[in-house]
C-alpha cells in the first residue's frame, strides 16, 4: 500500500505540535527564572503572565491536539490497512487548527490575552483569542468525525470481528473529545466571545467555572489515551513479548472514557457556587476512574513480565533486568510508570474532597500536573515519535544513543523540576505568582527549592533540544538503501476468543456517557437559571 | 397503533431494561480475565473503597467538608448591602458568642488589611469579590476558598496554633496578583480581647 499522502499528513501534524513544543519550553525555563526572582532584571508580570498564558496554550491545546490528530491518522490507517477516509477533509482540519492557533497567537505573544490558558471570565481577553481557540478545537472535530468514520466503516465490512486495538483506542479517544470540548465551547461560545463582542454586559463567572470544570478533567484522558495506546500496543512487542490482555485493555480504554467524564467538580471544590453534595459525587467518580489507569499498570507489567522471561529472565525480579532498556520505547515506558505511580499518589491526594484544601492553588497543583502530563504523558509522546519518525520519512532514526540520553534527562529533569514543586506548594506557595514579594519569614523557606527547580527546567529544556535534533536530522539525513522497516503492532498473549459486541463498539457508551453526564451536570448547571444571579461585567487585568 | 396503558408500557421498558443488563453481565462474563489480573482487580476495587470509605465517613459523620453554601450576592453593590458594608467588616462575636468574619476581596488586597483571631476556637469566614476571581489561603492552615464574584464563600474552621500568618491570594486575577496578600493574627484564645465594635448584625450607626 502506498502510504506517502498518510505519512505527509501525520509528519505534518506531528512538526506543529513539536515546535509548539519547543517554544514552550523555553517559555517554561524563563518562567522558572523569573520567578525565582534570582535575576531582577527578568522582573515583569506583563512578559511572565504573557508567557505563561502561551506556554500553558501551546503545551495543553496545541502540542496535544495536533499529535492526537497526527498519530490517530497514522495508526487508523496502518491498523485498519485502509487509506485514510477523505484525507482532503483532513487537511482542512489541519489548516482550520493552524489558522486559530495563529489567530490566538498573536493577542496570546502581545499580551492581550494574559488570562492563562483557564480563561478566568469575568477578566477578558482579545476576542481573538478566543476565536483562534475555537478554531483549533473546531479542526480536531473534524478529526473526531474522519476517526468515528472509519471505525464503522470498518466494522461494517469486518462483522464479528475485533477492531484492533489501537484503533479501538483512537476511537473511543475521538469520541471522549467530542465529549469533552462540549464544555468549554459552551463557555466560550455563550460567554466569553458575546462578551468580548459587547452583546451581552455581564457573565456568570460561577456557570462559566462549572462549564470549565465539565472539559478539565477529561481532557487530560484525550491526552493520556495516545500514552497507554502506546503502552498496550507497541510496549510488548518492542520490549519482546506480547500484550498480557486484549479485553481488558479495551475496557480499560472504555471506563477512562466513561468515567472520565462526569467527574469535573474536584476541581471545583474550593468553590461557593456548587454545593457539596455534588462535590462529594463528583469525588466519588474520580476515584472510580483511577480504576482503569491500576488495571493498564497491571497489564503493562505483566506484559514486560512476559518480555522479560521470554528474554531469559529469572526469579522474582530477574526479568526486569533483561529487559531491553536501550530500547527508546522500553525504556520510556518504564520510566512513565515510575513517574505516573508518584504522580497517581500526588492526585489521590487532590481527589480526596476535603483534604483539597491543604494543596489547592499551591504550587503542588502544577508540580503535579507536569508529573503526570508532561513527566508521563509526554516521555510516551517522544517514545512515540523515536518509533514512528523513521516509518514517515523511511529512513533509520539518527542517532539511538541520543534518543536514550534524551529520555534519561527528561526523566531526571522533571524529578528535580517537580520534587521541589510539589514541597513548595505544602509550604505554602500559591501557584500563578509572577515574584514572590510577601513580606513573610515564611518565604525564606521557599528559596532552595526555587533554586532546584531552574536547574530542573534547564535539564530539561536541553533534553528537549536534544529531541528536536535527532527527529530535524533523521528527516534531513539522506535516504539509506534498503531502509524497510513496518510498523508492528502487538499481538496479545492469548488471542481474543470471542469478544462482546459491548466491547468492540461505542454505542452503548455514547448513551452510558450522556446518563451520567445529565445526573452530575444536569442539577449544577440548570441550577444557575433558577436561582437568583448577579452577572459580572467584563474586567481587564 | 396499539394504546397500551402507560402502566403496562412502563412494565414493558422495565423489562427491557432488566433484559439489557442480563446481557451485558452475560457477555461481559465471557471475556477472559487471567486469574492473577482477577486479583489485582479485587485489590484495587478494595483500595478504591477504602480510600472513598474514609472520605464518606469523614462527610457524612464528621462534617468535614469543602465549602459548599451555594448563597448569591451581587458583586457590584457590596458597599451598598448591609452585611458587607465598610463598618461591618472584618472580626465580630455574635449573640451566641459565634466569632464571624465578614472580608473583601478587591484587587489587590483583602479587606480589612489585618485581622485578629482566637485560636482554638470555632471560626465563620464569610469571603465576598467586589471585582474578579480571587481565591484565598492561610498557609499552613485549612483556610482556603475560591472567592467568586456573585457568590458568598462560607468557611468554617479553627486555628490550633498562635501566630501570625499571611493571606495569600491563591488565583491570578491580573497582573498585580503577586501583590495581593494580607495579614492575621491568631491570638492565645485567653489573650484575645473581643473587637469593641462586635455583635454581628447589628444596626449601623447612626451616631
Amino acid at each position: 500500500m502506498d502510504d506517502s499522502a498518510v505519512r505527509k499528513l501525520t509528519l505534518g501534524h506531528l512538526w506543529v505540535a513539536f515546535i509548539a513544543f519547543i517554544l514552550a519550553c523555553f517559555m517554561g525555563e524563563y518562567q522558572v527564572l523569573e520567578r525565582s526572582g534570582f535575576i531582577s532584571a527578568l522582573d515583569s508580570p506583563t512578559v511572565y503572565f504573557a508567557s505563561v498564558s502561551t506556554h500553558g496554550v501551546l503545551m495543553g491545546f496545541v502540542l496535544t491536539t495536533f499529535f492526537i490528530m497526527g498519530f490517530g491518522y497514522y495508526v487508523a490507517t496502518t491498523s485498519l490497512k485502509t487509506p485514510i477516509w477523505n484525507i482532503k477533509l483532513a487537511w482542512y482540519g489541519f489548516w482550520i487548527s493552524l489558522a486559530g492557533t495563529a489567530m490566538a497567537a498573536v493577542p496570546l505573544l502581545t499580551g492581550k490575552a494574559s488570562v492563562l490558558y483557564t480563561f478566568y471570565l469575568p477578566i477578558q481577553a482579545h476576542v481573538a483569542f478566543y476565536i483562534g481557540a475555537t478554531l483549533l478545537v473546531v479542526g480536531s472535530w473534524i478529526w473526531c468525525v474522519i476517526m468515528l468514520v472509519m471505525f464503522s466503516q470498518w466494522k461494517k465490512s469486518n462483522p464479528k470481528k475485533p477492531v484492533p486495538l489501537a484503533m479501538f483506542a483512537t476511537s473511543a479517544n475521538a469520541m471522549l473529545w467530542f465529549w469533552t470540548s462540549a464544555g468549554v465551547a459552551l463557555e466560550v461560545l455563550f460567554q466569553a466571545i458575546p462578551l468580548a463582542l459587547g452583546w451581552i454586559d455581564t457573565v456568570d463567572p460561577g456557570l462559566a467555572r462549572t462549564l470549565f470544570a465539565w472539559t478539565l478533567h477529561p481532557i487530560v484522558y484525550f491526552w493520556l489515551i495516545p500514552a497507554y495506546t502506546a503502552f498496550y500496543v507497541f510496549v510488548p512487542k518492542q520490549a519482546g513479548g506480547y500484550l498480557f490482555s486484549d479485553e481488558v485493555a479495551r475496557a480499560a480504554f472504555i471506563l477512562l472514557a466513561v468515567f472520565g467524564l462526569p467527574i469535573g467538580f474536584h476541581h471545583l471544590y474550593m468553590d461557593p457556587e456548587q454545593a457539596s453534595g455534588w462535590k462529594f459525587l463528583h469525588g466519588v467518580g474520580t476515584f472510580i476512574v483511577s480504576l482503569p489507569t491500576l488495571v493498564t499498570g497491571f497489564t503493562v507489567i505483566a506484559s514486560l513480565e512476559i518480555a522479560g522471561r521470554l528474554r531469559g529472565g529469572k526469579g522474582l525480579f530477574g526479568w526486569i533486568g533483561t529487559l531491553p532498556w536501550t530500547n527508546p520505547m522500553v525504556l520510556s515506558v518504564i520510566l512513565a510508570l515510575l513517574m505516573l505511580i508518584l504522580g497517581g499518589f500526588g492526585g489521590v491526594v487532590n481527589a480526596s474532597y476535603a483534604m483539597n484544601a491543604m494543596i489547592h492553588n499551591t504550587a503542588w497543583v502544577p508540580g503535579h500536573f507536569h508529573l503526570i502530563f508532561a513527566g508521563t504523558t509526554v516521555i510516551m509522546y517522544f517514545a512515540i515519535a523515536y518509533y514512528i519518525w523513521p516509518l514517515l520519512v523511511k529512513k533509520p532514526l539518527f542517532s539511538d544513543s541520543m534518543a536514550l540520553i534524551q529520555l534519561w534527562t527528561w526523566f531526571i529533569g522533571m524529578s528535580i523540576l517537580t520534587t521541589p514543586w510539589h514541597v513548595l506548594g505544602l509550604l505554602g506557595q500559591p501557584r500563578r505568582i509572577s515574584s514572590v514579594v510577601y513580606n513573610n519569614l515564611l518565604t525564606l523557606a521557599w528559596k532552595p527549592y526555587e533554586l532546584a527547580m531552574i536547574f530542573g527546567g534547564l535539564v530539561l529544556l536541553g533534553s528537549a533540544c536534544l529531541f528536536i535534533y535527532n527527529l530535524a536530522k533523521t528527516q534531513l539525513n539522506p535516504a539509506v538503501a534498503g531502509f524497510n522497516d513496518q510498523i508492528e503492532y502487538a499481538e496479545p498473549f492469548k488471542p481474543v476468543q470471542s469478544l462482546p459486541e459491548y466491547l468492540n463498539d461505542l454505542k452503548l457508551w455514547n448513551y452510558v456517557i450522556a446518563v451520567l453526564m445529565a445526573i452530575s451536570f444536569g442539577v449544577p448547571i440548570l441550577q444557575f437559571f433558577f436561582m437568583e444571579t448577579f452577572g459580572s461585567p467584563a474586567w481587564g487585568y | 397503533m396499539q394504546n397500551k396503558p402507560i402502566l403496562e408500557q412502563g412494565h414493558d421498558l422495565i423489562g427491557r431494561g432488566i433484559d439489557l443488563i442480563k446481557d451485558f453481565c452475560k457477555q461481559m462474563r465471557s471475556i477472559h480475565v487471567d486469574h492473577l489480573e482477577q486479583k489485582w482487580i479485587t485489590i484495587a476495587l478494595l483500595t478504591v473503597g477504602l480510600l472513598v470509605g474514609i472520605i464518606t465517613i469523614d462527610a457524612f459523620f464528621h462534617s468535614i467538608n469543602p465549602p459548599g453554601k451555594v448563597e448569591t450576592i451581587d458583586s457590584a453593590k457590596l458597599h451598598l448591602s448591609q452585611e458587607f458594608a465598610e463598618s461591618n467588616l472584618g472580626v465580630q462575636v455574635d449573640e451566641k458568642g459565634q466569632v464571624l468574619v465578614r472580608m473583601v476581596a478587591g484587587r489587590y488586597s483583602f479587606f480589612p488589611k489585618h485581622i485578629a483571631v482566637p485560636a482554638e476556637t470555632k471560626l465563620t469566614f464569610r469571603w465576598v469579590s467586589m471585582d474578579v476571581l480571587h481565591g484565598v489561603h492561610i498557609p499552613m492552615t485549612n483556610m482556603s476558598t475560591m472567592i467568586v464574584p456573585g457568590y458568598v464563600a462560607e468557611i468554617t474552621t479553627s486555628f490550633p496554633k498562635p501566630g501570625e500568618y499571611p493571606v495569600l491570594c491563591n488565583e491570578y486575577c491580573g497582573l498585580g496578583h503577586n501583590h495581593m496578600w494580607s495579614n492575621i493574627s491568631v491570638i492565645a484564645k485567653e489573650d484575645w480581647k473581643k473587637p469593641a465594635s462586635s455583635i454581628a448584625n447589628k444596626e449601623p450607626d447612626n451616631g
